[in-house]
């Protein structure tokens, strides 16, 4: 059985593949490099990635085993610990961050991939005694229990305002010529990509309504 | 403190604080990502390690070799622990199948090894070269297959097996004018919380702490103990936040055992969660059901003999799910037969869920309640109304502590407009869509456990409550909070709570809709203790002495609380527990589910419009945050009825579509707004408090009135869930 052996060069082929297709290179990042440092206890074969991440406004340089998520990198290098891992397979939207603008599930996307993005984690949203409007608004209408799903909650409907805002339509949108509205269906539909398994739907529609500032 | 005569006047009537819908304490933690879960607590120990748990790939069998020379070899590996490593380990009093250790395999993704690296990843990696070596055995897959097997089993493990009968069912039933005779049938459940089960362990000598994600912390404790053979004592289990449980933790896990084995192993502190693909077959879910119904009524409506027996199956020394509980208690009729039997099945150990019993139990009785009163041509409500009974049908002089399902169910029709249902189903119609409302009963007990608590009183830093109750969502630090206040007579900003620590004293713990309730009474007397000590201290007679506002005051004396303290602070430490009214009345909570759907005439897709629950639940501590507990019931409840299932392969013995892509919940989409209306009731049978479980009570029925309601709308009578459109379509009356 030579599964070590497997396993490395298959490794080998990921960073190759990884190192090639994430081209963009961020200014004050500098280049993505791939390095195979030696004396890493117990890891002879360890191979690390350098990159850098802006998050929450501020620059952090990280060096990474290339299998690691951009969740991971979040939740275990930075010790950024709000995005929550709910299936690590994106299927539940716990770990949804805001990359570059955009809401993505931070498990189903490599942290390498990311060199030089900007990336707002719940941490950058708001704290206790600075909350954001969106959280203020959670904790007002108990759009939530158990708060596991809750950053995710959280930033999809930060980011998720935005994208109607953009005029981005959803499934549920009827007329594509005209900007898509805030409604309580076009929310419904825009936040089924955060499973509540405590099921506060009911009241994180409610939330978000009254942070867009408009009835459904 | 003893509760054992109904609750007299005390502090808490004055809801200054309880019963007022306060914004959660924990709110602004939870929104922001700061309150810590158990994988994340990078803090409470240094250099963690990263576990990763393999589990079996055959159901049922021996394993003959592992070989772990790739994986023990791998970059970053520090340890492997294989089940062959060690006998089977003593099994918890609250684990059907075993843990860990030994070559047996008793169900599939049982847990056979744990891989200790320095990264995560790397401990994936290394698992994933773990090669198995297994001798699989035939085992029992399939419900239906082992029916005929299935022996009569016991609600309680203790009690002998019987029959429950009151009169002489057979002999009404065959004379009963009106009659049913119908089969239901529930699927595996899963309870899908969103955060995974977690621990970190760390050893100190002999001394074990964990932390972790446990609704239960004593029993956690008691079983970890007792699974690894250390005295309970070196032993401390924490676990401050819970994110979700819904029964599916109330026992301890592969995780902890296995991050405590492989911080032994490794030396060092180990973090394990399993991952969400290993869930539903390494632990519990909510058993299938295959429940059998006969009702019989007079022309008037009037029952006159009522029978359920349910079916499900478990691992060999596994329970019953108790399906037919809620049919003891609510409705009348003189002639009674309840049962409930248990098939050996090799599938993963089933246990409890969110209402446990009256969950699936309800999903049955009240389609055929509905059922019934379409054969009596009564209104669905009518027909429940006429057969209410105020008193425990099993034993007449035994009074239910309070009930107003009757009011439950007139208020709800009101408020739903019930009226506007058309009698005949298949009638309303708008554009493509089929309309129809259901309505069902929801029923579940209630249930008081001893629970401890200790409160102290600082001159600066006002109350502080320390209890090993959890918060799983339910809200718990906020009613607790909420108690104390009213209890000392301070604002609730003057409290600080602590949960979830076994250096804590021993509560209710969260489950059987149980912790609320009584977490808050172990609170209370835990309060009455340090009024008395304030009270001592000041000299003031303590019958006398009011605490409002921050003061203490007896005749015209009065004295700043804190100062009451003195520089030491006070602490008291008290529990309360049951006397035998629990035994003398029946306690339970009651509301009316009503539901309107529609279903698309052409695909058959059901969607649900309109959901309004009204509930008689005793005292409600928060409304906020007890409307919370019942939505989010409510909205697993149109889970069960529509979508969730998790398919068994009978062949090879497992849940098929173990992750939340394969085993479906409700997302934000399939829910409307939903209502809920809690009727005044206090109830000082149940506690102190004068309050009764409600988080369970929210699912309770609501998989029927989804089911009624798409009956009312298509004329089709699914029942068997999830009630997906394929079940619907062939029987959809013809588009126009
Ligand atoms: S953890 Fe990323 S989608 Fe579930
Ligand atoms: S609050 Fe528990 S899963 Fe959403």
């Amino acid at each position: 059985m030579t599964a070590s052996g497997h396993h490395s060069i298959s490794r080998r082929a990921l960073v190759a593949g990884t190192a090639a297709g994430t081209a963009p290179i961020h200014g004050e990042a500098g280049a993505q490099s791939v390095s195979a440092p030696h004396g890493t206890p117990g890891s002879p074969e360890a191979t690390t990635a350098q990159i850098s991440l802006r998050v929450n406004g501020q620059s952090r340089n990280l060096a990474l085993d290339p299998r690691t998520t951009l969740l991971d990198a979040l939740r275990e290098h930075l010790r950024l610990t709000g995005s929550k891992k709910g299936c690590d397979h994106g299927q539940c939207g716990a770990c949804t961050v805001i990359v570059e603008g955009r809401r993505i599930y931070s498990c189903l996307t490599l942290a390498v991939m990311h060199d030089g993005d900007a990336v707002t984690t719940i941490e950058g949203i708001g704290r206790p005694g600075h909350l954001h409007p969106m959280q203020a608004a959670f904790v007002s209408h108990d759009g939530y229990q158990c708060g596991y799903c809750t950053p995710g909650q959280v930033c999809a409907s930060v980011a998720m305002l935005d994208e109607i805002r953009a005029g981005v339509p959803s499934h549920v949108t009827a007329d594509l010529m005209a900007p898509p509205q805030v409604t309580a269906e076009e929310i419904r539909e825009r936040m089924s990509g955060n499973i509540c398994r405590c099921g506060a739907y009911s009241n994180i529609v409610d939330a978000i309504v009254e942070v867009a500032g408009r009835p459904g | 403190m003893k509760f054992d005569a109904p609750a007299s006047d005390n502090p808490i009537d004055r809801l200054k604080v309880v019963g007022q819908p306060v914004d959660r304490i924990d709110g602004p933690r939870k929104t922001t990502g700061t309150a810590p879960y158990a994988y994340e607590r990078h803090e409470v120990v240094p250099n963690q390690a990263y576990g990763h748990v393999l589990g079996a790939g055959i159901a049922k069998g021996r394993i003959t070799a592992i070989d772990a020379s790739a994986a023990k070899a791998a970059p970053g590996v520090l340890a492997v622990v294989t089940t062959l490593d060690m006998p089977r380990l003593e099994k918890g009093v609250t684990n059907t199948a075993s843990l860990f250790g030994g070559p047996d395999i008793q169900h599939y993704h049982q847990a056979i090894a744990v891989v200790v690296a320095e990264s995560f990843e790397q401990a994936r990696d290394a698992a994933a070269m773990i090669r198995v070596g297994y001798a699989p055995q035939r085992g029992r897959f399939d419900l239906t297959a082992e029916a005929p097997k299935a022996e009569l089993a016991s609600a309680d493990s203790g009690a002998p097996p019987q029959e429950d009968r009151v009169g002489d069912f057979e002999g009404a039933f065959a004379q009963a004018a009106i009659r049913l005779d119908e089969t239901y049938s529930t699927p595996d459940q899963s309870h899908a919380m969103m955060e995974p089960h977690a621990t970190i362990a760390a050893w100190e000598g002999e001394k074990l702490t964990i932390w972790t994600s446990n609704q239960m912390i004593a029993w956690g404790k008691r079983d970890l103990a007792r699974t690894l053979g250390l005295p309970a004592e070196n032993v401390r289990v924490d676990s401050p936040f819970v994110g979700g449980g819904f029964g599916g933790k109330l026992f301890l896990r592969a995780d902890a055992v296995l991050a405590a084995l492989g911080a032994r192993a490794a030396g060092r502190p180990v973090k394990v969660a399993l991952t969400r693909p290993l869930m539903a077959n390494n632990t519990t879910h909510r058993p299938a059901t295959i429940q059998h119904i006969r009702i019989g009524a007079a022309p008037d409506g009037r029952i006159t003999a009522i029978a359920h027996v349910s079916l499900s199956g478990d691992l060999e020394d596994g329970g019953p799910e108790t399906a037919v509980a809620q049919t003891k208690l609510l409705y009348a009729g003189r002639n009674r037969l309840t049962a409930l039997r248990l098939a050996v099945l090799d599938l993963p150990e089933g246990n409890a869920m969110r209402a446990p019993g009256e969950a699936p139990g309800l999903m049955a009785l009240e389609v055929a309640m509905d059922e019934m009163a379409e054969r009596l041509g009564m209104d669905p409500i009518e027909f429940r109304v006429v057969n209410d009974t105020q008193v425990d049908p099993d034993d007449p002089d035994r009074p239910f502590s309070q009930r107003q399902l009757i009011e439950c169910l007139r208020h709800g029709a009101q408020r739903f407009d019930w009226s506007r249902r058309a009698a005949t189903p298949g009638q309303r119609r708008e554009g493509r869509w089929l309309l129809g409302m259901g309505v069902a009963v929801g029923f579940r007990n209630n249930l008081v456990m001893a629970s401890g608590a200790r409160v102290r009183l600082d001159r600066d830093r006002g109350v502080t409550v320390e209890t090993d109750m959890t918060d799983i969502g339910t809200g718990s630090y906020t009613i607790i909070a909420q108690t104390a206040a009213e209890m000392m007579g301070v604002s609730l900003d003057k409290v600080t709570v602590h949960l979830g620590d076994s250096s804590f004293p021993a509560s209710a713990g969260s489950g059987g809709q149980w912790g609320g309730n009584s977490a808050t009474a172990g609170v209370y007397a835990a309060c009455v203790k340090l009024r008395e000590a304030v009270a001592g201290r000041l000299g003031f007679n303590s019958a006398e002495a009011e605490f409002v506002e921050g003061m203490v005051r007896a005749g015209n004396r009065g004295v700043r609380l804190g100062d009451a303290a003195g520089a030491d602070g006070l602490t008291a430490e008290d529990k309360m527990e049951y006397g035998d009214l629990a035994k003398r009345y029946q306690q339970s909570t009651f509301a009316g589910h009503f539901v309107e759907v529609a279903v698309d005439a052409a695909t058959g897709e059901s969607r649900v419009r309109r959901m309004l629950a009204v509930c008689a639940a005793g005292r409600i501590l928060n409304p906020k945050s007890a409307r919370s507990q019942v939505i989010g019931a409510m909205t697993m409840g149109v889970g069960a009825a529509l979508m969730e299932e998790l398919a068994v392969d009978t062949r090879r013995g497992f849940f098929v579509n173990h992750d939340l892509a394969g085993y479906e919940v409700p997302v934000c989409a399939d829910i409307p707004h939903q209502e809920v209306i809690f009727l005044d009731e206090v109830d000082p049978i149940s506690s102190p408090m004068k309050a009764k479980g409600v988080g369970e009570l929210g699912i309770c029925g609501v998989g029927a009135a989804v089911a009624n309601a798409i009956y009312n709308a298509t004329g089709v009578r699914v029942r068997h869930y999830p009630i997906t459109l394929d079940k619907l379509l062939e029987g959809l009356p013809a588009t126009m």
